[in-house]
């Protein structure tokens, strides 16, 4: 299923780069430096697609370009469908011999709210007629090129500008929906979470998805020190306080079989490792309203829900 | 080259639209089923699934995801097409302006039906009018003859690298797409010849490089970027530069396949009857015009002199030519099969009083809304109709510049 692709540090760094500097990022925005790292796992020809978003608007403003690859850029909720149509004109250009025989890879992107929101009908429609593509949800956790409103990945607790912390109300009352398991109740055959801290568990398993054929999902959770209201020297390292919390365990499920992935699996055969949930909290602005008398409960509600949802994972990876 | 023999099928405007693009070496087809097109997109899945074409078909979940899928197949450099109707068609309307902003030429069948709500699946022309800014050429079919060769045509002016417009045929709704028609088809392989393989703009692309505008690793581009106040202005204004050439294109091509079938429909841009001498006229477009021609026969034969003018393309609006065949006539009856609430009158009718005010002679022009709903354009209406131009000349006086025919009151 998957090639015997292996790189070192010094490979990645010496691939040019397909994303190039020059784009509108913030500093210290994760999100850009995901979509750097997953370039640099791309095997041969490729074209990119995304969603209307921060990445999309930060790497091509008129008349420049941060993309040495094909890219096209249409609409906020269709990126998926974007993709079948790339990989639907691929596959038939090819067969009448109207481009060369060469394989090319094609790779959707999108936010969370491209992806949880908007556009889960375009993306479930597209996994289900089993598209050759793969689509990567870059999780900054709310709308942040309109100004950080809630998503359905936005977690419980956060202040967003449409969940703002009140006097009454802590933020987001409901909690981040799981998508990566949405997708792969799809039946599909490559679903993966993944982590820039990790990054080469992330490149690792971004090729694993362009690898596999047909369509594969990656959810990669992407700090921004914008929306988050933390420092931007930040967000690599809250990246790896989301996996070390099992805020967000990084797992792979291929063909449906979850398996856990190194830097979540310490965790669970060391469970004394596993760290609490305000250590990850407490770097962040959007939860600042949490470390206060009145709302300190819902910090243990948080609590509640990861070490819930963490305990079913390893029962879904047949651990524990 | 000659007429060609030609091969009768017994078709519905559905099966028409299906097999014209089964001809014209369809790339992607991705589309989503909508009473009355609903069997465009069954009967191309049977020429898929009885290996008929050579054509990825995206059976997609809505008709968002079709248009946008044809947008990229068409922007990855295959021959797109898709088909819709009423909600359809208002689902894809973001969609819409996306694909003529990327100048992704993808051919669509619009089988027109009325919007909600109320629900009504028959024929009005509301669903499309409301399209009619979004950049897209719009030709608008008597019959389903027309709907084939139209089809044909449309891929071939489409791709033109000139012009890289998108382009939806219309046809009406039941009367058309759900009738059967003699249609007369050409072989295939001649179609195929006529349509030809797409060929592609070349664009200078961010590295200054001279590049076909198109998704190819070989030659990047990026298509769809932010565009903002200092260069979005300029592309607005280059998608209207191609609407202005396009009605040189849509002749010609309509010339070249008349001279293969035979068959034309005006000069492919307006279609006029009887309208040399005409001192009455009645403006529509689709298939009531079929009716209308009949009356006009009927009141020629009794000395009257009665025209018609059928609008084929209605996007671009070809002003010159409207100009020209109304200018001598003295009292214009507009048929609108759709509305604008509030307004003044019906999307056909702003446009042939706008353009006639600029005419030598202003000829009188009034308004009759008709057949919402797929309310049945009985004959007597469009005697009614002449009867009124004929009491305005008489009188002098239009009474009521915009009124609605064929309803309770
Ligand atoms: C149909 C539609 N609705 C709303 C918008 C406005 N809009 C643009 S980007 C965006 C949010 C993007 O959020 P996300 O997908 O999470 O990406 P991020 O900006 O956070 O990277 C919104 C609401 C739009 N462009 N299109
Ligand atoms: S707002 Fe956040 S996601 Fe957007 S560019 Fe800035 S840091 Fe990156
Ligand atoms: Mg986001």
């Amino acid at each position: 299923m998957f090639s015997e692709w292996k790189f070192t540090a010094k490979d990645i760094a010496e691939k040019p780069d397909l994303f190039m500097s020059g784009h509108r990022a913030c500093a210290g925005c994760a999100p850009a430096t995901v979509l750097r790292l997953i370039m640099k796992a791309l095997r041969g020809p490729t074209i990119t697609t995304f969603a209307t978003g921060c990445m999309e608007v930060v790497s091509t403003i008129y008349p420049y370009t941060s993309w040495k690859i094909p890219y096209i850029h249409t609409a906020f909720e269709n990126v998926a469908a974007n993709a079948s149509g790339i990989e639907a004109a691929l596959k038939i250009l090819k067969k009448k011999g109207r481009i060369p025989q060469e394989h090319v890879d094609v790779i959707a992107f999108a936010g969370d709210g491209g992806t949880y929101d908007i556009g889960i009908q375009a993306l479930s429609g597209a996994v289900e007629r089993g598209h050759d593509f793969l689509y990567v949800l870059y999780d900054n956790e709310a709308y942040m090129n309109t100004g950080i409103q809630r998503s359905g990945g936005t977690p419980h607790g956060a202040s967003t500008t449409t969940s703002p912390a009140g006097t009454v109300i802590p933020g987001k009352l409901e909690n981040k929906k799981p998508i990566a398991d949405i997708m792969v109740a799809h039946d599909m055959p490559y679903a993966a979470t993944a982590a820039p801290y990790y990054w080469r568990d992330l490149i690792t398993k971004a090729r694993k998805g362009i690898e596999v054929n047909g369509p594969a999902f990656l959810h990669v959770f992407a700090p921004c020190p914008r929306g988050w209201r933390s420092d931007i020297s930040k967000s690599i390292e809250i990246s790896r306080l989301a996996v070390e919390t099992c805020i967000f365990p990084l797992w792979e499920a291929i063909n449906g079989e979850y398996q856990l992935s190194a830097p979540s699996k310490v965790i669970a055969l060391r469970p004394e490792r596993k760290k609490s949930v305000r250590e990850y909290l407490q770097l962040q602005g959007r939860f600042r309203h949490l470390f206060t008398s009145k709302f300190e409960k819902v910090i243990d509600e948080i609590q509640r829900t990861t070490d819930g949802r963490w305990q079913r994972l390893l029962k879904k990876c047949n651990i524990a | 080259m000659a007429i060609v023999k030609q091969k009768m099928l017994a078709l519905n405007g559905d099966e028409a639209v299906a097999y014209a693009a089964k001809q014209s070496d369809v790339d992607v087809v991705a589309a989503y089923p909508i009473t009355p097109q609903t069997i465009i997109v069954e009967r191309f899945s049977e020429y898929v699934a009885n290996g008929e074409v050579d054509t990825e078909f995206v059976c997609v979940e809505s008709e968002h995801s079709a248009l946008t899928a044809c947008l990229t197949a068409a922007a990855t450099g295959a021959r797109a097409f898709t088909a819709t109707a009423s909600a359809g068609l208002a689902l894809m309307h973001e969609i819409l302006y996306v694909t003529s902003g990327c100048r992704a030429p993808v051919v669509m069948a619009v089988v027109n039906r009325a919007l909600s709500a109320p629900i009504n699946i028959h024929c009005d022309h509301s669903d499309s009018m409301v399209e009619r800014d979004c950049g897209w050429i719009q030709i608008y079919v008597e019959n389903s003859q027309e709907a084939y060769d139209s089809i044909i045509q449309a891929f071939k002016i489409a791709e033109n690298p000139e012009l890289l417009l998108p382009i939806m045929v219309g046809l009406d709704g039941f009367t058309l797409s759900h009738t059967l028609e003699n249609v007369q088809t050409l072989p295939d392989d001649l179609v195929k010849k006529f349509v030809g393989t797409r060929q592609f703009t070349l664009v200078t692309n961010h590295e200054g490089k001279t590049v076909p505008f198109k998704l190819d690793p070989k030659t990047p581009v990026t298509i769809g970027p932010l565009d903002l106040y200092d260069y979005y202005f300029e592309h607005k204004r280059q998608q209207e530069e191609a609407m202005r050439i396009a009605p040189k294109i849509i002749r010609q091509v309509h010339e070249e396949y008349a001279k293969i079938s035979g068959r034309r429909y005006g000069d492919g841009l307006i279609d006029p009857y009887y309208l040399e001498d005409a001192e009455t006229a009645i403006v529509c477009v689709g298939s009531t015009s079929g009716t209308v021609k009949t009356i006009v026969d009927e009141l020629r034969s009794k000395g009257m002199k009665v025209g018609l003018l059928r609008l084929r393309t209605f996007r671009p609006l070809p002003v010159k030519e409207i100009t020209k065949a109304l200018e001598n006539v003295k009292a214009v009856a507009v048929m609108d099969r759709s509305l604008s609430f509030g307004g003044h009158g019906g999307a056909v009718f702003h446009e042939i009083r706008h353009v006639l005010y600029d005419a030598p002679k202003h000829p009188y022009v009034v308004n009759y809304i008709y057949g919402l709903g797929g309310r049945e354009t009985h004959p007597n209406l469009i005697h009614k109709i002449y009867r009124d131009l004929q009491r305005i000349l008489e009188t002098q006086r239009i009474q009521k510049p915009v009124q609605f025919i064929g309803l309770r009151e």
